[in-house]
C-alpha cells in the first residue's frame, strides 16, 4: 500500500542545530525520508529523538540548518486544484517565511497534542477560522460530521470534553482538504479510550480522502495502525518498517 | 528573601515596557504635582516676602482731590494702622528712538525718603533727591524695555505740560508686580510705564498742592476691614472718593490670586486623574503578573512563605513602578516649574523668586501615588496569596465564553474570525473594557480641554479685538471736556473716523448686591466700540435706560427690566434709577453702557466727553503720533493694534508650550492603557495567535485580532472622550470666569479632532509595538505550553 502513492516530501541530509546559550543543540543530524501520497506513517521516538523537530520542518514552522525538503504538490491529491504552478517541487528548506506561510495556509493539517482551539470561538467557528482562508474547503458542518460532532456544532472548547476538543481539532486540520495531515502527539493528553476514538478519525480522514497522516508519538502501540514506521533516534532515522496489515484502531490496547 | 528579590528584579526587568509606561502615566501626574505646587509655593512666598519687607496697604482709596489736613482725623479711624497720603497722576511719555506714544502712572513718594508704604525696591540708582522736580524712578520692566538706565532722560505731558524727567533710579514696587495699564489684559512694557516721584514736583506739576489723590493704609491687627473702609469712605465722600478698596480689588494683586487659582485647580484636578488611571493600570498589570505567576506562587507558599512576605514581593514590584513614575515625575516637574518661573518672573515683576521644591510636596506627591498604587495592587495581590497552595497550583478553569449581544447586530461575514474573537475577548471582561475605555476617554477629554484652551483664548481676544473694540487708538483727557474738541480731533492728520465717549465711576446697585464699576456713555450707534448681543451682533443703545455686561448682571442678579439704582461717584454724586434695557455680551471686564446724552443729561451737564476712540490710516501713523503728542489735554493715549499684538505674542510663547506639555501628559494616558492592554491581550493569547499562524495565518491577518482590539477600544472610547472634553471645559469656562475677563465656551471641530486624533495616534504607535512583537513570537514554544 505505501509504495503506491507518489512522493509528497522527499527529505535528504536534513539537519538541524539549536544553539542554545554557548551549547549546541543537534537536533536532527542528517534525516533521509520520503512520504508517500496516502499513507498513514507513524514516527515513534523517545523525547529527545528529534521527531518534533522533524514534524515541525515537515510542517513548515521550522527550517532545516542543512539538507533539501522538497515538497511535490504535484503528487498530492490537490494539485489540480490548490497548487498554484509556482510551487512545483517547493524545496521547503529554501523557502521564505511568506511561502512557509501559503505552504501551510494551503497544504497541511495540523494536530496538536493540547489541541490549540481558540477559546472564544465554538466548535463550528475553530473549523471556520481555516476554512475562511483557503481554497475548496469543505463546510465546517461537514468536518465536523466527519469527527461525529454533529450535535456539538455551536459549544465553545470549554464546554467540550478533552476528546471532543481534540476532534474538533481534527475536524480544524482536514476541513481545508490537506495534502498532509501533521499530528503531534495528538493522544498525548487524553486517556485510553478517549485516545482511541481520536485514532479511529484519523484512521477514518485517511482512508476515505486519501489525505497522507503523519503521527509523531512515543507510543509504541499506536505504531499497528500505521501503513510504515518510522523510528528515530538521536537524530536520526533509526529504522524503517513496513506492517504489511494495518490494524484497526480498536484493536489498539496501551 | 534575597532569591525573592532578585525575581523581583527579573520580573521589573521583564516588564519594563509596561512598568516603563505606567510609570511615566504616574510620572505625568506627579508632575503636573510637583509643578503646581512648586509654582504656588514660589509665587505665593515670593509675593507674600515682597508684600511685607516691602509694606503693601490693605486698602487703597481714590479720591479727586483732598485736603492734607485732613489726614489727622483719618488717622483716627479705628483700625486704622499706617495711612499715608500721595498724589497718582497720568503721564504721557515719549522715549528717543521709539515713535509709538507710551501711557504712564505717575506715584508719588514723600520727598528725598521712601514711603511708609508700597516702598520701593530699587534695581539701580537711588531715590529723586528732595528738591528735584525732574527726577524719576521708573519700572524696572519699562526699563529693560528700551534699554534705559540711570541718568537717561524721557519727555513727559503731565497735565498738559511738558517737562523733561531724568532716571534717578529703576526700581519695583509690590503694588505693581503686575505692570498693566488700567484698561489692557495683558503687560505691554514699551507702552506702559509707572514712575515714582517727588511730592512736591508732583502735586505742582498736577495742580496738587496741599492735597493728595490716593490714598493707602494698613490695618492694625484684628481690624474689621469693612468698617474701616466705611468709615473712609463717608469721610472722604466729599471729596469726591469712589470708594475704599481691598487688596482684592488692586489690580496687580487681583491678576496674581487669579494666577494661583490657576495652579489650585492644577494642583488637584490633574493628579488626581492621572493617579486614578495609574492605579487602574497598576491594578490590571499586577492581577495579570499574579495571575501568570500563579504555580510560582503556590510552590513558594508551599516552601512556607507566608502570606505576608509574599505580599510584600508583589507589593514591592508595584512600588518599584511607582518609585520610578515619581522620581521622572519630580525630575521633569521642577523642570517645568523651573520653566514656567521664568516666564513668570516676566509677567509678574518680583525681585527674587526661589523656585523650589518644598520637601511636603516631595512627601505629599510620593504619598499619593503609593496610595494610588497600593489602592490598584492590594486586591489582585491578596487574592492571590490567600488562596491555598494546593488550589493554586491547579490550572485555571478553561475561559467562559458566550456570544455577545453585538454580535446579534452585526451580520456574521461582515465580522469574520477575527472580528469575532475580538468582541468576545472584550465581552468576557466588561469590567476591565470598561476601565481601559474610561482611560482612553479621560486622555481624549484632556487633550480636547487642551485644544479647547487655546480656541477659547484665541476666541476671546478675536472678540474682545476685532468685534467689541474696533478702534485703533483710544484717547483719555485729562478731564471731562466738551465735545466739540471732537472736531479737532478729525483734522489730525491720518485719522479716519472719531467717536467720543464720556466715562464715570458708579455704584450700581440692585437689591442688596451693588458692583463698583463705570458708566460709559457712547453714541447711539457706536461703530468704534460694539456693544454685542448673544449672536455677537452689535445692538445699538436704548433711548433711556443702561445695558450691562452680561456677566456683571449675574452678579447683580438682575434682569432685563429690572430698575438698577446708580450711584455716581464723581461731582454732585447723584443717585439715581436705570431700567436694565438688554444685556451685552463681551469676554472682559465689567461694563455699564448707555447713551452719551443721557449720561450728560444724568450727570446735569453739557454735552462733556471724557476721551475718544480714532480709526487711523495706518500708513501716516508716524505723523498722527507727532500731532497726538502736541495735544495738551490728553492723559493717555492707548494703542489697540499693538495692545493685541503683545497679548498674542505673550500667547504665542507661552500658551503654546503649555499646551505642548498638555498634550504629551495627555498622549501619556492613552498610550500607557493602550499599551498595557495590548501587552496583556497579547501574553493572554499568545498561544491563540501562534495557532493561527501556524494554521496558515499570516501576521498581518493574525495582527487584525490585536490590532482590532486596540482599535475598537479606541474607537468606543473617542465619543465618551469628547463628553468628557466637554464636561472638563464646562468646568474651565466656570473656573475662568470672573470680573476680570471670562473664557469663552467654544467648541470647533479642531478641537473633537484633535481629541480623536490624539488618541488614535497614540494607539497606532502602540499597533506598530505589537505588531513587531507579533514578528518575534515564538511559535514552537508557544504552541507546546500547556495552557
Amino acid at each position: 500500500m505505501h509504495d503506491t502513492g507518489a512522493v509528497v516530501f522527499q527529505a535528504s541530509g536534513l539537519k538541524r542545530f539549536y544553539q542554545m546559550g554557548e551549547v549546541t543543540i543537534q537536533a536532527l543530524r542528517g534525516v533521509d525520508l520520503e512520504l508517500h501520497a496516502g499513507e498513514l506513517v507513524v514516527m515513534l521516538g523517545a523525547s529527545g529523538s528529534g521527531k518534533s523537530t522533524l514534524l515541525n520542518i515537515l510542517g513548515g514552522l521550522d527550517s532545516p540548518s542543512e539538507g533539501t525538503l522538497v515538497y511535490s504538490p504535484a503528487a498530492s491529491r490537490h494539485a489540480r486544484t490548490s497548487a498554484p504552478s509556482g510551487e512545483a517541487g517547493l524545496d521547503l528548506a529554501r523557502a521564505n517565511q511568506r511561502d512557509l506561510t501559503r505552504f501551510r495556509r494551503h497544504h497541511v493539517g495540523f494536530v496538536f497534542q493540547f489541541y490549540n482551539l481558540i477559546s472564544s470561538l465554538t466548535a463550528r467557528e475553530n473549523v471556520a477560522v481555516v476554512t475562511d482562508i483557503c481554497h475548496d474547503p469543505m463546510p465546517p458542518e461537514e468536518a465536523l460530521a466527519l469527527v461525529g460532532l454533529e450535535h456539538r456544532l455551536d459549544h465553545f472548547p470549554s464546554q467540550l470534553s478533552g476528546g471532543e476538543q481534540q476532534r474538533v481539532a481534527i475536524a480544524r486540520a482536514v476541513a481545508k482538504q490537506p495534502d498532509v495531515l501533521l499530528c503531534d502527539e495528538p493522544t498525548g493528553a487524553l486517556d485510553f479510550r478517549t485516545g482511541i476514538r481520536v485514532l479511529e478519525v484519523l484512521e477514518q480522514v485517511n482512508r476515505d480522502t486519501r489525505t497522507t497522516v503523519a503521527i509523531i508519538t512515543h507510543n509504541e502501540v499506536i505504531g499497528e495502525m500505521a501503513d510504515r514506521i518510522i523510528r528515530l533516534r538521536d537524530g536520526r532515522v533509526d529504522q524503517l518498517q513496513v506492517n504489511e496489515r494495518r490494524r484497526k484502531p480498536q484493536e489498539l490496547r496501551w | 528573601m534575597q532569591t525573592l528579590d532578585r525575581k523581583l528584579y527579573r520580573d521589573l526587568w521583564r516588564l519594563k515596557g509596561q512598568a516603563l509606561a505606567i510609570a511615566m502615566v504616574i510620572a505625568s501626574g506627579v508632575m503636573t504635582l510637583v509643578m503646581a505646587i512648586t509654582m504656588l509655593d514660589s509665587l505665593t512666598s515670593a509675593r507674600d516676602r515682597f508684600y511685607a519687607s516691602h509694606h503693601f496697604a490693605d486698602i487703597f482709596v481714590q479720591v479727586k482731590r483732598a485736603p492734607l489736613g485732613l489726614l489727622e482725623s483719618l488717622q483716627r479711624i479705628e483700625g486704622v494702622n499706617l495711612i499715608e497720603p500721595r498724589v497718582l497722576a497720568s503721564v504721557r511719555l515719549s522715549v528717543p528712538g521709539f515713535g509709538d506714544p507710551v501711557r504712564g502712572k505717575l506715584v508719588s513718594l514723600p520727598d528725598g525718603r521712601q514711603p511708609l508704604l508700597n516702598q520701593l525696591h530699587l534695581i539701580e540708582g537711588s531715590l529723586p533727591e528732595p528738591g528735584r522736580d525732574d527726577q524719576v524712578v521708573v519700572s524696572d520692566a519699562f526699563a529693560e524695555a528700551h534699554d534705559l538706565t540711570v541718568g537717561d532722560s524721557l519727555e513727559a505731558i503731565i497735565n498738559g505740560r511738558h517737562t523733561r524727567l531724568t532716571l534717578s533710579g529703576i526700581g519695583l514696587s509690590p503694588e505693581f508686580l503686575y505692570q498693566v495699564a488700567p484698561t489692557d489684559l495683558m503687560p505691554d512694557y514699551q507702552r506702559y510705564a509707572v514712575l515714582w516721584m517727588n511730592h512736591r514736583a508732583l502735586s505742582q506739576a498736577y495742580a496738587m498742592e496741599g492735597a493728595f489723590n490716593s490714598l493707602t493704609l494698613t490695618l492694625q491687627a484684628g481690624a474689621r476691614e469693612d468698617d474701616v473702609i466705611d468709615a473712609l469712605d463717608q469721610a472722604l465722600e466729599r471729596y469726591g472718593a469712589i470708594g475704599a478698596r481691598t487688596r482684592h480689588d488692586q489690580q496687580s494683586h487681583r491678576f496674581i490670586e487669579e494666577e494661583l487659582n490657576q495652579q489650585r485647580i492644577t494642583a488637584t484636578v490633574l493628579p488626581t486623574i492621572f493617579l486614578a488611571v495609574s492605579a487602574f493600570l497598576l491594578n490590571v498589570v499586577m492581577g495579570r503578573i499574579v495571575q501568570t505567576q500563579r504555580e510560582q506562587l503556590a510552590v513558594l507558599k508551599a516552601f512556607g512563605y507566608r502570606d505576608m512576605e509574599l505580599a510584600r514581593h508583589y507589593g514591592l514590584l508595584a512600588a518599584a513602578i511607582v518609585l520610578l513614575g515619581w522620581a521622572i515625575g519630580v525630575l521633569l516637574g521642577t523642570w517645568a516649574a523651573s520653566g514656567l518661573a521664568g516666564i513668570y518672573l516676566e509677567y509678574f515683576r518680583f525681585p527674587e523668586m526661589r523656585s523650589t521644591l518644598p520637601a511636603w510636596a516631595l512627601a505629599l506627591s510620593l504619598l499619593v501615588s503609593l496610595l494610588a498604587a497600593l489602592g490598584g495592587t492590594w486586591h489582585a495581590v491578596w487574592r492571590a496569596v490567600s488562596r491555598p497552595p494546593a488550589e493554586a497550583m491547579r490550572p485555571p478553569a478553561p475561559h467562559r465564553f458566550r456570544r455577545s449581544w453585538l454580535e446579534r447586530l452585526l451580520p456574521a461575514p461582515l465580522l469574520g474570525s477575527e472580528g469575532r474573537i475580538v468582541l468576545r475577548n472584550l465581552a468576557r471582561h466588561p469590567a476591565k473594557a470598561g476601565f481601559s475605555v474610561l482611560g482612553i476617554a479621560l486622555s481624549a477629554g484632556l487633550l480636547m480641554i487642551g485644544a479647547y484652551q487655546l480656541a477659547a483664548v484665541d476666541r476671546m481676544i478675536d472678540q474682545q479685538y476685532r468685534q467689541v473694540l474696533q478702534m485703533d487708538i483710544e484717547l483719555i483727557f485729562n478731564e471731562s471736556t466738551p465735545a466739540r474738541a471732537a472736531g479737532e480731533l478729525r483734522h489730525l492728520p491720518g485719522v479716519l473716523a472719531v467717536e467720543t465717549w464720556r466715562q464715570v465711576p458708579v455704584t450700581l446697585v440692585h437689591e442688596h448686591r451693588q458692583y463698583r464699576t463705570s458708566l460709559l456713555g457712547m453714541a447711539q450707534e457706536p461703530g468704534l466700540r460694539q456693544v454685542l448681543d448673544e449672536q455677537s451682533q452689535p445692538q445699538r443703545l436704548p433711548e433711556a435706560g443702561v445695558m450691562l455686561t452680561r456677566y456683571l448682571a449675574e452678579v447683580l442678579d438682575a434682569r432685563v427690566g429690572d430698575e438698577l439704582e446708580v450711584e455716581i461717584m464723581e461731582g454732585r454724586r447723584q443717585r439715581v434709577s436705570l431700567p436694565l434695557t438688554a444685556l451685552v455680551d463681551e469676554p472682559l471686564g465689567m461694563g455699564a453702557y448707555l447713551r452719551r446724552d443721557t449720561l450728560n443729561a444724568l450727570l446735569q451737564e453739557g454735552p462733556a466727553i471724557s476721551g475718544a476712540w480714532l480709526l487711523v490710516d495706518a500708513a501716516r501713523t508716524t505723523e498722527l503720533h507727532a500731532a497726538l503728542w502736541e495735544l495738551p489735554g490728553v492723559a493717555s493715549i492707548g494703542m489697540l493694534t499693538e495692545a493685541e499684538q503683545g497679548i498674542r505674542d505673550y500667547l504665542d510663547e507661552t500658551i503654546l508650550m503649555v499646551a505642548i506639555i498638555f498634550i504629551a501628559i495627555a498622549s501619556s494616558i492613552a498610550f500607557g492603557v493602550v499599551y498595557n492592554n495590548a501587552r496583556i491581550a497579547f501574553a493572554e493569547r499568545a498561544r491563540e495567535l501562534a495557532t493561527l499562524q501556524v494554521l496558515g495565518y499570516t501576521r498581518a491577518e493574525v495582527s487584525r485580532i490585536l490590532l482590532g482590539e486596540i482599535a475598537l477600544l479606541t474607537l468606543v472610547a473617542i465619543p465618551p472622550g469628547w463628553i468628557i472634553g466637554v464636561f472638563f471645559s464646562h468646568l474651565l469656562h466656570q473656573a475662568f470666569s470672573h470680573d476680570l475677563f471670562r473664557i469663552p465656551l467654544v467648541f470647533t471641530p479642531q478641537a473633537f479632532g484633535f481629541a480623536a486624533l490624539g488618541v488614535l495616534a497614540a494607539s497606532l504607535v502602540v499597533g506598530m509595538l505589537v505588531y513587531r512583537r507579533l514578528g518575534r513570537l515564538d511559535k514552537i514554544r508557544v504552541l507546546k505550553a500547556v495552557e
